[in-house]
């Protein structure tokens, strides 16, 4: 099905079981641990073994020699494999730093071995006997003295933000000289880690040349794709299954060291291999967010309108990587005449920087709209009103392009009404409670909706139920659960006769989770899948298809009425197909919006932030699910509170890693720092987006949250920082004297 | 984790007894610490004596009015004593700043007390370290060291003790109970049983290779408030950027140790004289000769500002 004119009325509309508050369909599953995350899938392939993979311990070099003798010989042992016995593999599409072979160290803990044994803790014990001797050389680890050597890139996340290398409108220089009221400031944001719960974990057997792995991921066409091209063998030869995914955040969008080891490890040992990439090692073996340096440049009338705006973001990446796309929400966010974006990027040796949950819009947020709140400071206008002001209806480097939907403002009053915002202290400082200085913060969140092409099978069987079968991934999300209601809408039956099958590389390609794209892209798919199936039981029951009607399991045509079943017969009913987009994404701007606004306590002797309520106010499309919708943007702002108070890789320059690469040295937010956090779903459904007329949210919730909480923070004390994330020690010698 | 023989002890003379057998061996209690270290090989012991059979896991009155806490007392339990509410407050507080509450279900009062430090490069085998592998080099030095001491330590090793359940006992004064691998019996005071690094980091208490711990004894209760304010990143299961233990009289006198700043609580007894003249002079008396890095001199001022905001608590 093409999708090439804005949505009519169609089943969807229906709303009886689409936008309902459904609980998951998948949740008694996980919460009794019963769903089968990849390491746990020990009935997939008899007699598995457990690998265990070395990381390197240098960060750039090469390796001299490594002496595997002792380790072969270990308890226990079936194989070693180092990353000398093999040249390097060829890289998978999606991939920048090599996964396997040859001596070349390119970043910490990159994967130089692995290690198949008869039990995890004899694979593990073994893998520490290898002997390694490195020959270091010195390596880019530094983002900021790399800045003179990086060069204008453009890029493009592939997950919705991009951005040329530099673009230009108007003539932002003489603008903004012009200027009465200017802010010139660079901010910076940390590596960030994607610390989702399960690790990267696969079990891979070998039928022959036949490979399968049972792993988790978030995009299974593109593992498959890419572990083929690393593996050198044909795609078809490849079947990969990902139905539970225990969080990814897009640390799973890629294919990563775990599939390819699994799979190696198998072949060397001649067993099925489980292996799982051990905490340690997530860090830095695998990818991360980028850290940033910004300059923003902001210039407005003392009306406080903007007349001249410019983002400039440095980030770094191995070489044939990739800027983080931090500017690009500056591209659609605000008006101005006078306009300038610019990418810089730096090659570092560091590991491979790569999409995280809203990659360009979440960091470029968090400068963007701190850099907002400074300039309504200046101008002594109400940040609210100020970002109301410099709203815009139209894409601003493309005169005359419409956006699809855009309800900024709204998202802003409602929250500010809602919030209590008239009850801030306009000045900063002027809230005391005891010993905690509270302030109020505002952002807002703006992230791009992306559409993807998704495939989809739906079978109907002789009972009346209906199974849809895609490769669709579920990362927590609500998936399964969405696209059960889709079916069961366009079919019309209740969601109990639905079965959904997810994750299968045998199933119709879907468009994967990523982006924020998965809901919206996958259930259109789905939906596309089900026209054809309405059509086929049509066409079997003699009745006219754009006269039948499908509810309560029963389809009536004029005086007809048929039970859906009848039609499928003893061999069931099946149909596939496939949601294509036409051009509506180039000639309407499609994004999303929010305002977030949030409360903050700072101890005013030490510096603490606490967070106290949060509020998202988000206009997303239609909301397919109310609930699992709110559980994306709950996660999403309590990732942002991480973002904004205490995630950070901590770099060691002189050796090139990140050090705190564990869950104790990397902290986010645990159940103690989040506090009542509120979300509300405007009433909005986009037709230009897919026949649901949804959009996604799964990243809209993290974009726009970090500025809130800095801005709150500035207006509990006074004191700005512009250097993620904000703890303690950048606040305390500027809070007031303690006696 | 390297391959290792387990026993269950039956007493305490039989696990140092077992103990003097097997010099490397290590006793295992809650092994909340020593597991994780063990899976990583920082700790690599062949043997281990699991010690949670050996009754120790009471609370009772001394007859000079104080509390024996039994070695093998939970930390959960510790904290929940009534005595121990009600008399010493300030431990009660720090052992629930500690860790989670499944973690306190399982850590011990011996094994708080015997915990390792939090240092990144100690936890990353393949970086050098004096603590972990002596004689290799201290990593941490010239590295990330926001989290690491101000003071007390020395050009071998930064590293700081995380507990915040010792921190509250070197306020109180406690004693350490020990017997020996021969047999005999001691009574180390709490302010000499962890050691600054010097030379040998790798020795961090006064514990002789094989001596086991039996009680921690609290004398009788001090009276006054009593604080614990843990200083943290995140709100809950963080370890103390800086922590102060506290116990203040009405008189305007007390006690302070911190936790977060050195290889040990740090407590400089000389320095509280100065209490009821307010934070400032205290905390430079006890900070006298603090050498932070550019990364953690915020230590100084924070431990300086924490310590003015208990005061202001306790004065109401
Ligand atoms: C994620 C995490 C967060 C934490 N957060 C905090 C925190 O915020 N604050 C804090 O204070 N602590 C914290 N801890 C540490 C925790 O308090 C310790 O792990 C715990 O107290 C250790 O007690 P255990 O009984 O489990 O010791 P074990 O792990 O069993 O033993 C520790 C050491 O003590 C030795 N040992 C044990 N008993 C005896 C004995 N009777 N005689 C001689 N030697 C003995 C063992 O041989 C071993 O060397 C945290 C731990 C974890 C894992
Ligand atoms: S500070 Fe101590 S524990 Fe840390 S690396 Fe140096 S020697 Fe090891």
């Amino acid at each position: 099905m093409k999708f090439d004119t804005p949505a009519t009325t169609n089943p969807i509309d229906q709303l009886k079981v689409v936008g309902k508050p459904v609980d998951r369909i998948d949740g008694p599953l996980k919460t009794t641990g019963m769903a089968p995350y990849a390491y746990e899938r020990h009935d997939v392939a008899p007699d598995q073994a457990y690998g265990h993979v070395l990381g390197a311990g240098i960060g750039k070099g090469r390796i001299a020699a490594m002496d595997t003798a002792v380790a072969k010989a270990a308890p226990g042992v079936l194989a070693v494999l180092t990353t000398l016995d093999m040249p390097r593999l060829e890289k998978g599409q999606m991939n920048t730093a090599f996964l396997f072979g040859g001596a070349d160290i390119q970043h910490y803990h990159q994967a130089i071995a692995v290690v198949v044994a008869e039990t995890f803790e004899q694979a593990r014990d073994a893998a520490a006997m290898i002997q390694v001797r490195y020959v270091r050389e010195p390596g880019r680890f530094d983002l900021a003295a790399e800045a003179p050597n990086a060069k204008l890139t453009s890029a493009d996340s592939g997950e919705g933000s991009g951005a040329a290398h530099e673009e230009r409108i108007g003539d932002f220089e003489a603008a903004f000289a012009q200027a009465p009221v200017t802010l010139d400031a660079t901010y910076t944001t940390p590596d960030e880690s994607h610390a989702m719960m399960e690790p990267h974990a696969t079990i891979a057997a070998w039928e022959g040349d036949r490979l399968t792995v049972w792993t988790s991921n978030q995009m299974v066409a593109w593992g498959r794709r890419d572990l083929a091209k690393t593996l050198g063998i044909p795609a078809e030869k490849v079947r990969l299954d990902s139905p539970f995914v225990g969080g990814g955040f897009g640390g799973k969008l890629f294919l990563r060291a775990d599939a390819v080891l699994a799979a190696l490890g198998a072949r060397t040992a001649g067993r099925p291999v489980k292996l799982a990439l051990a905490r340690p090692l997530m860090a830095n073996n695998t990818t991360h967010r980028p850290a940033t340096i910004q300059r923003i440049r902001i210039g407005a009338g003392r009306d406080g309108r903007i007349t001249a705006i410019a983002h400039e973001s440095l980030s770094g990446d191995l070489p044939d990587g990739q800027p983080e796309t931090a500017v690009s929400q500056t591209k659609l966010l605000y008006a101005g005449a006078n306009r300038l974006t610019a990418m810089r990027l730096a090659v570092l040796d560091l590991p491979e920087g790569n999409a995280m949950r809203a990659p360009g819009e979440a960091p470029g947020l968090m400068t963007l709209e701190v850099a907002m709140d400074e300039m309504a400071e200046r101008l002594e206008m109400d940040p609210v009103e100020f970002r109301i002001l410099n709203d815009t209806q139209e894409d601003p480097e493309h005169p005359g392009r419409r956006f699809s939907q855009r309800q900024l403002v709204r998202c802003l009053r409602e929250g500010a009404e809602r919030f209590g915002w008239n009850r801030r202290a306009a000045k900063p400082g002027g809230h005391r409670e005891g010993r905690w200085l509270v302030g109020m913060g505002v952002a807002a969140g703006f992230r791009n909706n992306l559409v993807m092409a998704s495939g989809a099978r739906v079978r109907l069987d002789g009972g009346g139920g209906v199974t849809v079968e895609t490769d669709m991934t579920d990362i927590g999300t609500g998936s399964y659960t969405i696209i059960a209601q889709t079916a069961a809408e366009m079919m019309g039956v209740p969601l109990e006769k639905v079965a959904v099958r997810l994750g299968d590389s045998s199933f119709p390609v879907s468009a994967g989770s990523g982006g924020q794209w998965g809901g919206n892209s996958s259930t259109a798919g789905v939906y596309a899948a089900c026209m054809k199936l309405r059509e086929a039981v049509a066409q079997r029951l003699g009745v006219n298809s754009a006269e039948a009607s499908f509810v309560d399991g029963e389809v009536r045509a004029g005086n007809r009425v048929a039970p859906l079943g009848q039609a499928a017969g003893v061999d069931g009913l099946v149909a596939e197909d496939r949601i294509e987009y036409g051009d509506l994404a180039k000639r309407y701007q499609q994004s999303t919006f929010a305002g977030h606004f949030v409360e903050v306590g700072v101890d005013a002797a030490t510096g603490e932030t606490r967070v106290r309520r949060m509020l998202a106010v988000c206009a997303a499309g239609r909301i397919l699910n109310p609930k699992s919708a709110r559980s994306q943007v709950i996660g999403a702002m309590t990732m942002g509170v991480g973002a904004a108070l205490m995630e950070e890789l901590a770099v060691d320059k002189r050796h090139g890693f990140f050090v705190n690469h564990d869950l104790a040295g990397y902290e986010v937010p645990v159940h103690a720092d989040i506090p009542h956090q509120d979300v509300v779903f405007l009433d909005e459904v986009d037709p230009i987006s897919s026949p649901m007329k949804a959009k996604g949210v799964g990243e809209l919730g993290i974009c726009g949250v970090g500025a809130a909480v800095a801005n709150a923070i500035h207006n509990a004390t006074g004191v700005r920082v512009r250097d993620y994330p904000i703890t303690l020690d950048k606040l305390l010698d500027r809070l007031p004297e303690v006696a | 984790m390297k391959p290792f023989t387990y026993e269950r002890a039956l007493s305490p003379a039989e696990a140092a007894a077992s103990a003097a057998r097997q010099p490397a061996a290590r006793f295992i209690a809650g092994g909340t610490n020593l597991l994780d270290l063990m899976k990583l090989q920082i700790e690599v012991p062949p043997h281990l004596i699991d010690v949670n059979g050996l009754g120790l896991d009471g609370i009772e009155a001394t007859s000079e009015g104080g509390l024996r806490i039994g070695a093998l007392v939970r930390n959960t339990d510790l904290a929940a004593d009534e005595r121990v509410r009600r008399d010493y407050g300030v431990l009660a507080r720090a052992l629930l700043a500690g860790a989670t509450g499944q973690l306190r279900n399982k850590a011990t009062t011996a094994g708080n007390l015997l915990q390792r430090t939090r240092c990144p490069y100690f936890y990353d085998t393949a970086q050098p370290c004096n603590k972990r592998q002596p004689g290799s080099g201290c990593s941490a030095i010239g590295g990330i060291t926001r989290q690491l001491a101000v003071i007390g330590a020395s050009e071998a090793c930064i590293a700081t003790h995380p507990s915040d359940m010792a921190v509250a006992m070197r306020a109180l004064d406690a004693t350490v109970e020990t017997v020996k691998a021969d047999g005999v019996a001691r009574h180390i005071p709490i302010a000499g049983f962890h050691r600054l690094p010097g030379e040998t980091p790798h020795i961090e208490t006064a514990l002789e290779p094989g001596e086991f711990i039996t009680a921690v004894t609290l004398p009788p209760p001090l009276g006054g408030q009593h604080f614990y304010r843990k200083v943290r990143d995140r709100a809950s299961y963080a370890f103390a950027l800086v922590s102060i233990a506290a116990v203040v009289q009405r008189d305007g006198t007390g006690r302070v140790a911190l936790g977060g700043v050195a290889h040990r609580p740090w407590r400089v007894e000389a320095a509280e004289a100065d209490l009821p003249r307010g934070a400032k002079p205290t905390m430079a008396a006890i900070l006298d000769g603090a050498r932070p890095t550019h990364d953690n001199a915020f230590k100084v001022t924070l431990a300086q500002r924490t310590l003015a905001s208990v005061l202001a608590e306790a004065k109401g």
